[in-house]
C-alpha cells in the first residue's frame, strides 16, 4: 500500500508538472499578438509594449517558461489585469464557495442516488423499478441551465421560501446543489443499479444466500460492496469536474465560484486569470483521481495486497 | 428419527425463458439416507444443479421457479416453510459447496470473516467464540497456520485452499446434508485427490449425508454409496454404487461408460452417443433418451417410460426391462452391448521427426516500479525437448500452471521462445520473422480449449473456415474455396448448411468440430491441440477424440496433444511427456509412462485419477500442498517440496536425465544421474 501510495504520487507530481508546462504555452497559442487580443485592436502602442514587458513577453520564451514555473513554486500566479489583484487572492476568494456548493451536490446526489439505485436493482422489472429508471433518464436529460431556473420560479418567486441567487447563508445553497445534485444522482443511479445487478448475479452472492444469511446483509454487505467499487470512480470523476467549477449552474445563481469567475474573465481578456483557472481545474482533477485510485485500492484488497512478485504491475 | 434424511418426491422446476417454458426439473423423485453419500450424475444442462438449488430454494427467480412437488427433510416439508425459516434451514441443516471456488467466494471480505459470518448466523456466538470456531474450521479442512488465513482475502490463496474455506464454510453450521455441486471440477487432478479425501474423512467425523452432483465417472465410483443418473431433467437410472458400476442397466447410462476414452481402447474408435442433448423446451411424447437411443424402436418414441423395479431396489425407466413387453421388440434392434464400437486399427508411421524442440525455455520478465525494471522472472518453460514424428501423437500432461500450453504457443512463434531451438522439417522457427514465418504458418496450426470464445461471433462460419485460406493464399479461386469449405464441413461431420450460420447457434461439440475444420482449411502437417475436450461432456468428448483420431489416420496429422486427462492421452497418444513446473520429468511411450510410471510425480498424478473399475483398488498416493511459483521454483528437483522420496541431494541440483529404456527417461535420482 504505501509502494501505491509514493507511486501514485510521483505519478501525480509528473502530471502536474506537464500540466503547467502545457498552460504556460497555452497563452502563446492563442492566434495573432496575445497582447493586442487582450486590449484590442484599438489600443495604443505604448500600452501594448508595456503590457508585453509586464507580462514579460518580450523575454526569450526558455526565460518565460522559468520566470513562469518559479512563480508556480512560490504561489506566485501573476496578476489580474482586470483587478490588479494578485491572482492567487481572486481564487482563494473564489475557492471556498466552489467547494462548498460541490460537496454540496454530491450529497444530494448521493443520497437521492443510493435508495433509488439499489430499489431499482432489487426490484428489477417492475414498476419501481420503471419509475426510478424514468426519473434518472428526465434527470440526465434536463439541462442545469432550465432546471435552476425553474427551480428558482418554484422555490423562491412563487413560494418564497429560498432566496434567488447570490451567496448569504445556508438557505441560499439549497437551490443551486439541488440543480447540480439531480443531474449527478441520475447518472449516478443508473451506474449503482447496473453495478448490483450485475454483482447479485455473481457466484458469491449465492454463496452468502446458501449460508442462511437475510436479504439486506446479502446485498449490503456482499452484494453492495462490491458494486461500490465502479461507483467510488465515477464519485470522483464527478467530484473532479464540480470542484472545477460548475459553470452554468454558478453563472445561473450567480454563485460566485472559480466558474463563474472563469467566465467573467474571458469576457474581459483577463488572460493570466483564465490561465490560471485552467492550472486549478488541471490540478483539482490530477489529485481526485489520485486519491480516487488510493480509495479504489483501499476498498479492493486485490489492488491493495497485489501479491508481490507476481507479475502485478504496480 | 427416520432414516431417510431427505426426500424428494415428483419435483419440476421450471424457467420462463423467450424460447419458451424450460422444464429444467421434470417430476424427480429420490431419497437420502443419513451419512450417505448420494450421487447424482449427469452432463451439463440435465438438471442436477437445478435440482439441487431447488432444494435450497435457491432457484433464481423470478424466472425459474419450482412448480411442484414436495421436499421432505426430516419429515418436514420444506415447500411449506415460508422465506424465514428457509433461511434457518441453509447453511444450518443444509450447506452447500460449489464448482467454483473462485467465484464463490466474495472478493472483498476476508476468509475468516466469510465463515463467521456463518457462526454466528446459525450458532449464536459472537466476537472471541466466533473466531474461535472459525480458527478450528480452519484447521479441520487442513488449512495450515489458520492464525495467519484468517485475515486473508481470497485472492491470496489457490483454489484448492478456496474449495476447503467454501468447505469451512458449509461446516460452519453443522449440516446435516451437504450438497456438493461438482466440488472438484475446477481442481488439478492431485489437488482434487485432496479435496475428496478432505470431504471422505469429513463425513466420516459428523456423519452428516452427501448430495454429490457430478459429470465425472470416476468421482462418483470413488465416492457415493448410491447413484442417480440424469438425463433431459429426469432421473432415468437409480442404483446403489456397486451395482451400478457392474452392471449399468439404462442405454444412456452404458453409453456413458462406454464412450470413456482409456488405455484399453487404443486403436479402437469410442462408442459415441450421436445428436445432442434435447432442448428441454419442447415437449416429450416418449423416451427423452430415444432419439439417440440405438436400441429404441418405435414404442420409445411414443410412449414414455414408466420405472422398472429391479433387484437390490434398483430402477430404471426404459422399455427395454419391460417383461411384457420383449416379445413385442422387433428383433432387429436387440443388438448386443457393443462396448468398443468398430474397430479400425490406427496407422502406425515412423519416419524422421517432423518438429524437434531443444532445450527450449520461455521466461518472462516481472516488471516493478515507475521505470518498470526487471526484478525477475517467472519461468513458465525451462529447458525442455521434445520431437515428434509425422503421423504421430505426443501428449503434454501437467497441472494447471505447469506451462504445458505456453510450450504450445512457443512452438507455434505465438509466443517467443527466450532460448533454445524449434525445427520444423529441419527448418529454424525462432529464426524466422515477419513474412517468411507468416507463410509458414499453414504448416502448423493450433485448436484451443474453449471452441466458442476462439471464433469471432459477428462471422459467419463460411468466413471463419476461410479466413486461414484467404490469408496464407491456399486457395487462390474464390469458387474452389467454397467448395473446399463444404469438403471440410462434410469432413468434420456438420451438414453444409452450416456455413451460413454463426458460431452461438452450435452446440460446443459442434464448435469444435468448426474449428477443426477451420485449422484443416490451410493443410496443417502438426496441430497443437490445447485441451480441444475439456470443456465438452463424456459423450461429446468421444466424438471429438474419434474425429481427431479419424484426420490423422486419412491425412497423417501430427499432433502435440495438451491435456491433464491421463485417460485421453491413453486412448489417443504414442508417447507422453509429463510436465512440472517447466520441465519435462518423464517422457516415453504411452505403455512406459501409463503402465510403469518412475518419476514419483507421475505415479502420484496418475494415482490421483479416481478410478471407475471397482476391481483394481490402488493406493494413492497424496501429494501435500500447492504447485510452487514459477517464479520462484524450489531449488534442486523442483517436485522435492512434495516428493515421498525426497533425498538431501534433491534440493541441491536438477537430476540429469536417466535412460531407463530406449524410449523412456525420467529426471530423478531415484534411478541414477548420468551425467
Amino acid at each position: 500500500m504505501i509502494h501505491l501510495l509514493l507511486s501514485r504520487l510521483v505519478s501525480a507530481l509528473v502530471v502536474i508538472f506537464g500540466v503547467s508546462v502545457l498552460v504556460f504555452f497555452l497563452i502563446h497559442l492563442v492566434p495573432g499578438d496575445p497582447v493586442e487580443v487582450m486590449l484590442g485592436e484599438t489600443s495604443l502602442a505604448a500600452d501594448r509594449e508595456a503590457l508585453r514587458q509586464s507580462l514579460g513577453l518580450d523575454l526569450p520564451v526558455h526565460v518565460q517558461l522559468w520566470h513562469y514555473l518559479s512563480g508556480l513554486l512560490q504561489f506566485d500566479l501573476g496578476t489580474s489585469l482586470y483587478s490588479r489583484q494578485p491572482i492567487g487572492e481572486i481564487l482563494l476568494e473564489r475557492i471556498p464557495a466552489t467547494i462548498m456548493l460541490a460537496v454540496a451536490g454530491l450529497l444530494v446526489a448521493v443520497v437521492i442516488a443510493f435508495p433509488l439505485g439499489v430499489m431499482a436493482a432489487l426490484r428489477k422489472d417492475t414498476a419501481w423499478d420503471t419509475g426510478a429508471m424514468g426519473f434518472a433518464m428526465l434527470g440526465v436529460s434536463i439541462p442545469n441551465f432550465w432546471m435552476g431556473p425553474l427551480l428558482i420560479m418554484v422555490f423562491s418567486l412563487w413560494l418564497g421560501w429560498l432566496p434567488v441567487s447570490g451567496k448569504s447563508g445556508i438557505d441560499s445553497l439549497v437551490l443551486p446543489a439541488l440543480t447540480l445534485g439531480t443531474a449527478m444522482a441520475a447518472i449516478l443511479s443508473r451506474m449503482i443499479r447496473m453495478t448490483l445487478l450485475e454483482q447479485l448475479g455473481e457466484d458469491y452472492v449465492r454463496t452468502a444466500r446458501a449460508k442462511g444469511l437475510a436479504p439486506r446483509q446479502v446485498v449490503v454487505k456482499h452484494a453492495l460492496r462490491n458494486a461500490m467499487l465502479p461507483v467510488i470512480t465515477l464519485l470522483g470523476l464527478q467530484l473532479g469536474a464540480l470542484l472545477g467549477g460548475a459553470v452554468i449552474t454558478e453563472i445561473v445563481f450567480s454563485w460566485p465560484g472559480v466558474g463563474q469567475l472563469i467566465v467573467e474573465s474571458i469576457h474581459r481578456r483577463d488572460y493570466p486569470v483564465v490561465q490560471a483557472c485552467v492550472l486549478l481545474i488541471s490540478l483539482t482533477y490530477v489529485v481526485v483521481n489520485t486519491l480516487t485510485d488510493l480509495c479504489y485500492a483501499w476498498l479492493d484488497p486485490r489492488v491493495r495486497l497485489a501479491r508481490k512478485g507476481a507479475g502485478e504491475t504496480y | 428419527m427416520s432414516e431417510i434424511l431427505l426426500s424428494v418426491r415428483g419435483l419440476s422446476t421450471h424457467f420462463l425463458t423467450q424460447g419458451g417454458v424450460v422444464r429444467a426439473v421434470d417430476d424427480v423423485s429420490f431419497d437420502i439416507r443419513r451419512g450417505e453419500t448420494f450421487a447424482l450424475l449427469g452432463e451439463s444442462g440435465c438438471g442436477k444443479s437445478m435440482t439441487s438449488l431447488s432444494i435450497m430454494r435457491l432457484v433464481p427467480e423470478p424466472a425459474g421457479r419450482i412448480v411442484a412437488g414436495e421436499i421432505h427433510l426430516d419429515g418436514q416439508n420444506l415447500m411449506d416453510l415460508p422465506e424465514a425459516g428457509m433461511r434457518r434451514i441453509r447453511g444450518n441443516r443444509i450447506a452447500m459447496i460449489f464448482q467454483e471456488p473462485m467465484t464463490s467466494l466474495n472478493p472483498v471480505l476476508t476468509i475468516g470473516e466469510q465463515i463467521a459470518e456463518t457462526v454466528r448466523q446459525h450458532r449464536r456466538l459472537d466476537g472471541a467464540a466466533a473466531r474461535g470456531v472459525v480458527l478450528d474450521l480452519l484447521d479441520a479442512v487442513g488449512i495450515p497456520d489458520p492464525r495467519q488465513r484468517y485475515g486473508e482475502y481470497p485472492h491470496q490463496l489457490s483454489g484448492g485452499m478456496k474449495q476447503r474455506v467454501m468447505i469451512a464454510i458449509a461446516l460452519a453450521g453443522e449440516p446435516d446434508l451437504l450438497i456438493a455441486d461438482e466440488p472438484t471440477t475446477a481442481l488439478d487432478v492431485t489437488i482434487q485427490a485432496q479435496v475428496l479425501a478432505l470431504l471422505g474423512d469429513l463425513q466420516k467425523q459428523t456423519g452428516m449425508a452427501v448430495l454429490l452432483i457430478t459429470h465425472d465417472l470416476g468421482v462418483v465410483a470413488g465416492m457415493a454409496d448410491s447413484v442417480a443418473v440424469m438425463y433431459a431433467g429426469q432421473i432415468i437410472e437409480r442404483a446403489g454404487k456397486e451395482a451400478f458400476f457392474r452392471d449399468p442397466r439404462h442405454p444412456y447410462s452404458r453409453k456413458l461408460f462406454d464412450s470413456l476414452p482409456d488405455v484399453g481402447k487404443r486403436g479402437h474408435q469410442l462408442a459415441v452417443i450421436h445428436g445432442a442433448v434435447p432442448s428441454l423446451a419442447r415437449e416429450f411424447k416418449g423416451c427423452r433418451f430415444a432419439e439417440r437411443c440405438d436400441e429404441a424402436w418405435d414404442l420409445c418414441h411414443e410412449q414414455a417410460p414408466r420405472w422398472y423395479d429391479q433387484e437390490g431396489g434398483r430402477q430404471v425407466r426404459c422399455h427395454l426391462l419391460d417383461p411384457t413387453l420383449a416379445a413385442r421388440r422387433p428383433a432387429s434392434h436387440a443388438a448386443p452391448r457393443d462396448g468398443t464400437g468398430q474397430a479400425q486399427p490406427c496407422r502406425e508411421h515412423g519416419q524422421a521427426p517432423l518438429l524437434e524442440v531443444e532445450n527450449i525455455k520461455v521466461h518472462f520478465p516481472i516488471r516493478k516500479g515507475l521505470l518498470k525494471r526487471t526484478v525477475g522472472h517467472v519461468y513458465a518453460v525451462d529447458g525442455v525437448n521434445l520431437s515428434i514424428a509425422r503421423g504421430r501423437t505426443v501428449a503434454l500432461v501437467g497441472e494447471s500452471g505447469c506451462g504445458k500450453t505456453t510450450i504450445g504457443k512457443a512452438i507455434l512463434q505465438l509466443i517467443r521462445p527466450s532460448a533454445g531451438s524449434v525445427r520444423f522439417e529441419g527448418d529454424e522457427l525462432t529464426r524466422l520473422r515477419g513474412e517468411a514465418l507468416r507463410r509458414r504458418r499453414s504448416d502448423f496450426q493450433i485448436i484451443f480449449q474453449d471452441p466458442f470464445s476462439s471464433m469471432n461471433p459477428r462471422m459467419m462460419i463460411d468466413e471463419i473456415i476461410q479466413e486461414g485460406m484467404v490469408a496464407l493464399g491456399i486457395e487462390k479461386d474464390a469458387a474452389a474455396r467454397r467448395s473446399r469449405v463444404e469438403e471440410l464441413l462434410d469432413h468434420v461431420g456438420l451438414p453444409r448448411e452450416a456455413r451460413h450460420r454463426y458460431p452461438h447457434e452450435f452446440s460446443g461439440g459442434q464448435r469444435q468440430r468448426i474449428c477443426i475444420a477451420r485449422t484443416l482449411a490451410v493443410r496443417p502437417k502438426l496441430i497443437v491441440c490445447d485441451e480441444p475436450t475439456s470443456a465438452l461432456d463424456i459423450s461429446v468428448q468421444a466424438q471429438i477424440l474419434n474425429l481427431l483420431k479419424q484426420l490423422q489416420n486419412e491425412l497423417g496429422l501430427s499432433y502435440l496433444f495438451i491435456t491433464h486427462n491421463l485417460s485421453v492421452v491413453g486412448y489417443l497418444a504414442d508417447e507422453v511427456a509429463v510436465m512440472y513446473l517447466g520441465r519435462v520429468v518423464e517422457y516415453g511411450t504411452v505403455q512406459e509412462v501409463l503402465e510403469q510410471p518412475r518419476h514419483p510425480y507421475t505415479q502420484a498424478l496418475l494415482s490421483a485419477i479416481p478410478v471407475i473399475d471397482q476391481t483394481t483398488r490402488r493406493e494413492v498416493i497424496r501429494l501435500e500442498g500447492d504447485l510452487p511459483s514459477p517464479s520462484s521454483p524450489p531449488s534442486g528437483c523442483h517436485f522435492h517440496t512434495r516428493c515421498p522420496h525426497a533425498m538431501p541431494v534433491c534440493s541441491q541440483r536438477y537430476p540429469q536425465s536417466t535412460a531407463l529404456s530406449d524410449t523412456h527417461r525420467a529426471h530423478c535420482f531415484l534411478y541414477g544421474d548420468e551425467e
